[in-house]
């Protein structure tokens, strides 16, 4: 076998006996498998416990931000309501927008980025194990501090955005808005983790042969967001941690415009970050969308280059919209018309995408399976938010809707149809993969209908009460302001969506013990994931696939083409290159580690102790090195044969 | 009034027109696209056998791509006309008069001061919470902020600006139809977002001659002896650390100024009518009402209490 060849697996076809495909898989079982009981548990860097642990703890947030959001719609139900004081209700929609962005939809989108990247590129494991378990109990630390702190009544309260001065030391005193800046810091890193590990997975752990452009596109998305959250994740984390932390613990003037600092800085830098991350929360889930739609209408995606170029120029645009959250700051009416000209161009990525793919069901024959309907819920709801995102692009019409409930409705078109309705989707397609059993297709539907109805009828009328005058943030309104009957529609669509969520926790907690069995491709799909067992073994694949097309289940017609040399007396996963994905080298995957959550704790301790003193932020550091130590001593340690064989070679003699 | 969609300056109509036009062809757009939509997935069930994975014929494709295309161009055009017109109204809306009233508004936690500008400084009126504007002819606002950033809207009349420290920021518009528009702060700052309105006057020039000029003077001292003594303990009793009230020695700019109180249809920010009962309630416990108010209840008996707002009630 000589390097030019384009297909290196081709000369050395052979097929293995089912004995020795299930010695193979035995002696996997043995390597891969994790430590037993709750010291395994704690130990795990499989990337599917991790993931899988992401998503539990993610939709968990989902459902604390949901109760935040009832709260208040039972607050705003009628005038002068008086459920919560204002004091409780500016806690509640800062924690709930918190919540909501920071701690489920970037990392319910990253976790599933975790779950299903490696098997959709046919690797054995994430590529940093170890630093994605770290990443995970990072964010869980995040989560238990904001939600211990909100109980205790030192909930953050100047809102997700956190403006300075409002934030800062002078009208801010106490340690709230500490509480909001030391989170972000722990989603920051914990997001920048997957990110990282993301896009080290998709350009070294793919399948041989699966070149760029066979990835499929949900591996797109993450790949492209990934990219995103690198470089949108520091702003913020410079921003919060270290400009507003200075200005509020040691008196540095950042934003202190008595001081010659800058006001309107925060708002740039948060934006900055502020607005790709909503994209970062959109391209993932319109990953989801192009394998739901090839299922159920039986046909490969329309367009798949025009698909991956929107993603990537959505992602670069991303960058250049932020100050459409400015309009009404006195920044020069000139500069603002090229925000305003690029907020509208960024519609047009999003429209090729849903041409795309109502091109691929008009040629096909959709099956209106649960997961399809909430992709046509989809387009139904997020549709109007993009139109009513083109509308608030417009500087003087944003003028009159900015920070009023216009916005409020508009953003939740967007993050609710254009985030959770695919999600929402993907749950029911993927389930069996993760669980092996499939969701109940009934109370699926139910769900569907709850949601898309309950979703229209909370925010539909919130854009009348924008224009009518109603601004965001709002604990309470005068009666005579007329706004009672629209906000008590709005609050029986949030019960409403409250149902939906209830009969899908029914749902998925019915079928996960009791729902049908799914099998290793229950829909028939297309992806590399679906040629392993649902669930998958720890090692994901007995033998690595090969990639020939960008369909491979589909396109394969007798079996799977599979590579075989890989040891099976250690865990060894296949490097290849980054562009052609031919096979490079073996590497070995670590073992079940404590340090990554002993570091997590330490760097937990670091963070909220530098809150209170900075003597804690020593004592963090001091704990933090033993951690470190002991993780490359596990590297050092384990590390059973050799490694950076060249594998090429190697593989073809063994296969 | 409270409502972008009553406008009662040339201002607001422009955004207004743009608004409508945006609603009728975004839903359009959006109707267009929901009834494709539900053509390629209810109208055209069960067409082909269901496991049909074969290529799509190359003449389908062809006109898959043409519509694709199609629709891709169609939406260029559309928002490619939308930021035109969104220029042109940008356009006008940032053409500042030449000469305008200029009133100076600070926004404070939680109440607007507006300042009448005047190069008599005599002739300079401060009020709170309630401006009166002269219907044809531009008014210019200085906006500043005094502790965080709020946001002056009075959306009949034009859009928002926000108000940031360290910043001055302006906004004009010209009131066409004579009227009382609400507006309320647009921006988050604090406890008492909620609560943090104001009423825009609007009034032919003669009356807004009239209100200026009786509101640059001093109210006449009070006369009777309840009043005289409801004005004692105004004085002595917290109050005129923070409230102004022109021909006394209450000269500070805490809260909002009372010279003219009871000119004002409401008290508090927009928060309640003033009327007799309300400020007594509001000056007996204002927690009750706007709770994180920086006023704090003053404890007054009943005799002070009614004497004092007996006073106030003079402050015509």
């Amino acid at each position: 076998m000589t390097s030019s060849q384009r297909e290196p697996m081709l000369p050395a076809e052979t097929t293995l006996s089912e004995e020795e495909v299930a010695r193979e898989a035995a002696a996997l079982d043995r390597v891969w498998a994790g430590r037993p009981g709750f010291w395994g548990w704690l130990t795990a860097v499989d990337h599917k416990s991790i993931g899988k642990r992401y998503l539990v703890t993610t939709f968990a947030m989902f459902l604390a931000g949901g109760i935040l959001a009832a709260f208040m719609r039972t607050q705003l139900m009628r005038p002068e309501n008086t459920v919560l004081g204002p004091d409780r209700y500016n806690q509640v929609f800062t924690v709930h927008g918190t919540t909501m962005m920071f701690l489920f939809a970037v990392p319910v989108m990253t976790a599933m980025g975790i779950y299903f990247v490696p098997l959709m590129v046919g690797a054995r494991n994430i590529a940093f194990p170890r630093a994605n378990a770290f990443g995970y109990w990072t964010y869980f630390v995040g989560v238990v501090f904001l939600y211990v702190s909100l109980i205790a009544n030192t909930g953050p309260d100047t809102g997700w955005f956190a403006y300075v001065p409002l934030s800062g030391p002078q009208y801010s005193p106490g340690h709230r808005v500490d509480v909001w800046a030391q989170l972000v810091t722990f989603t920051e890193i914990a997001a920048l983790i997957a990110a990282v590990n993301v896009i080290v997975t998709v350009f070294k752990l793919r399948s041989p042969g699966m070149s760029l452009n066979r990835l499929p596109l949900f591996v797109w998305a993450q790949l492209v967001v990934s990219f995103m959250i690198v470089f949108a994740m520091p702003a913020v984390a410079a921003g919060s941690t270290l400009m507003l932390g200075l200005d509020r613990t040691v008196n540095s003037h950042w934003f202190n415009p008595a001081e010659g600092g800058d006001a309107l800085l925060w708002q740039h830098i948060f934006w900055f970050f502020g607005h790709p991350e909503v994209y970062i929360i959109f391209l993932p889930a319109l990953g989801f969308i192009t394998p739901i739609v090839e299922t159920f209408a039986r046909r490969k995606v329309f367009g798949y280059t025009a698909l991956v170029m929107s993603n990537i120029t959505t992602a670069f645009f991303a960058f250049g919209l932020w100050v459409h959250h400015m309009f009404a700051t006195p920044i020069p009416e000139l500069g603002q018309s090229l925000f305003t000209a690029a907020s509208m161009v960024i519609a047009i990525p999003t429209g090729v995408q849903i041409f795309c793919w109502l091109a691929t069901l008009w040629a096909g024959r959709a099956e209106l399976r649960v997961p399809l309907l909430f992709v046509l819920g989809f387009i139904f709801t997020f549709v109007i938010g993009g139109i009513s995102g083109v509308m608030l692009a417009s500087v003087a019409f944003d003028k009159q809707a900015h920070d009023t409930f216009f916005v409020v409705a508009h953003l939740h078109y967007v993050l609710l149809g254009g985030g959770v309705m695919p999600l929402f989707g993907a749950f029911y397609f993927w389930f069996p993969k993760i669980t092996g059993r499939m969701l109940d297709e009934t109370l699926g539907k139910l769900h569907f209908w709850l949601f898309v109805i309950g979703v229209n009828v909370t925010f539909f009328p919130m854009h009348v009460l924008g224009l009518e005058g109603m601004p965001r943030r709002v604990y309470t309104y005068l009666e005579s302001t007329g706004w009672g009957s629209l906000n008590l529609v709005a609050t029986l669509g949030a019960y409403t969506i409250a149902l939906s969520v209830i009969v899908f926790l029914v749902n998925a907690i019915r079928s996960w013990w009791g729902g049908e069995v799914a099998g290793a491709n229950p829909w028939n799909s297309s992806g590399l994931e679906w040629a392993t067992t649902s669930p998958p073994p720890p090692y994901n694949f007995v033998h690595v696939p090969v990639t020939t097309s960008r369909h491979p289940l589909w396109d394969t017609t007798v079996e799977l083409p599979v590579l075989s040399g890989l040891r099976t007396d250690r865990r060894e996963v296949l490097v290849t290159t980054t562009f052609d994905a031919r096979p490079d080298y073996r590497h070995e995957d670590p073992a079940p580690s404590i340090w990554p959550l002993y570091l997590a704790l330490c760097m937990g301790l670091t963070f909220i102790g530098g809150i209170f003193s900075p003597y804690l932020v020593v004592v963090g550091l001091a704990l933090t090195l033993p951690g470190l130590f002991g993780l490359a001593w596990q590297s050092i340690t384990n590390h059973r044969g050799p490694d950076h064989v060249d594998a090429p070679q190697a593989l073809a003699e063994t296969a | 009034m409270h409502s972008a969609f009553a406008p009662a300056s040339p201002q607001a109509h422009l955004v207004a027109t743009l608004w409508w036009w945006m609603l009728g062809v975004g839903g359009a757009i959006w109707l267009a696209v929901i009834a494709t939509m539900l053509y390629v997935t209810l109208a055209r069930r069960g067409r082909r056998g269901p496991d049909d994975l074969q290529h799509v014929p190359d003449a389908t494709r062809r006109r898959m791509e043409r519509v694709v295309l199609g629709a891709g161009s169609l939406t260029v055009l559309v928002l490619a006309a939308f930021l035109v017109f969104d220029f042109s109204v940008g356009h006008a809306l940032a053409q500042h008069p030449q000469r305008a009233l200029t009133i100076d508004i600070t926004g404070h936690q939680w109440w607007w001061e507006a300042e009448y500008e005047d190069p008599d400084p005599s002739k300079r009126l401060t009020t709170a919470n309630e401006i009166h504007v002269p219907t044809g002819e531009p008014v210019q606002f200085k906006l500043r902020s005094a502790d965080v950033i709020h946001s002056f809207w009075a959306p009949n009349l034009n859009g928002k600006k926000d108000l940031i420290p360290g910043y001055l920021s302006t906004l004009w518009f010209e009131a066409d139809t004579a009227g009382v528009y609400r507006g309320q702060c647009a921006e988050f700052c604090g406890l008492q977002h909620a609560k943090m309105a104001f009423y825009v006057v609007a009034e032919p020039r003669a009356k807004f001659q009239a209100w200026l000029a009786a509101g640059a003077q001093s109210p006449p001292p009070p006369t009777d002896s309840t009043q005289l003594y409801g004005q004692r303990v105004f004085l002595s009793s917290g109050c005129a650390v923070c409230h102004t009230i022109g021909g006394t020695a209450a000269q500070a700019f805490v809260g909002p100024p009372l010279t003219h109180v009871m000119s004002r249809a409401t008290i508090a920010a927009g928060a309640l009518a003033n009327t007799r009962a309300n400020l007594m309630a509001w000056i007996t416990n204002p927690q009750a009402i706007k709770p994180g108010a920086r006023m704090p209840a003053v404890p007054l008996t009943g005799p002070q209490l009614a004497a004092l707002v007996d006073y106030l009630g003079t402050l015509k």
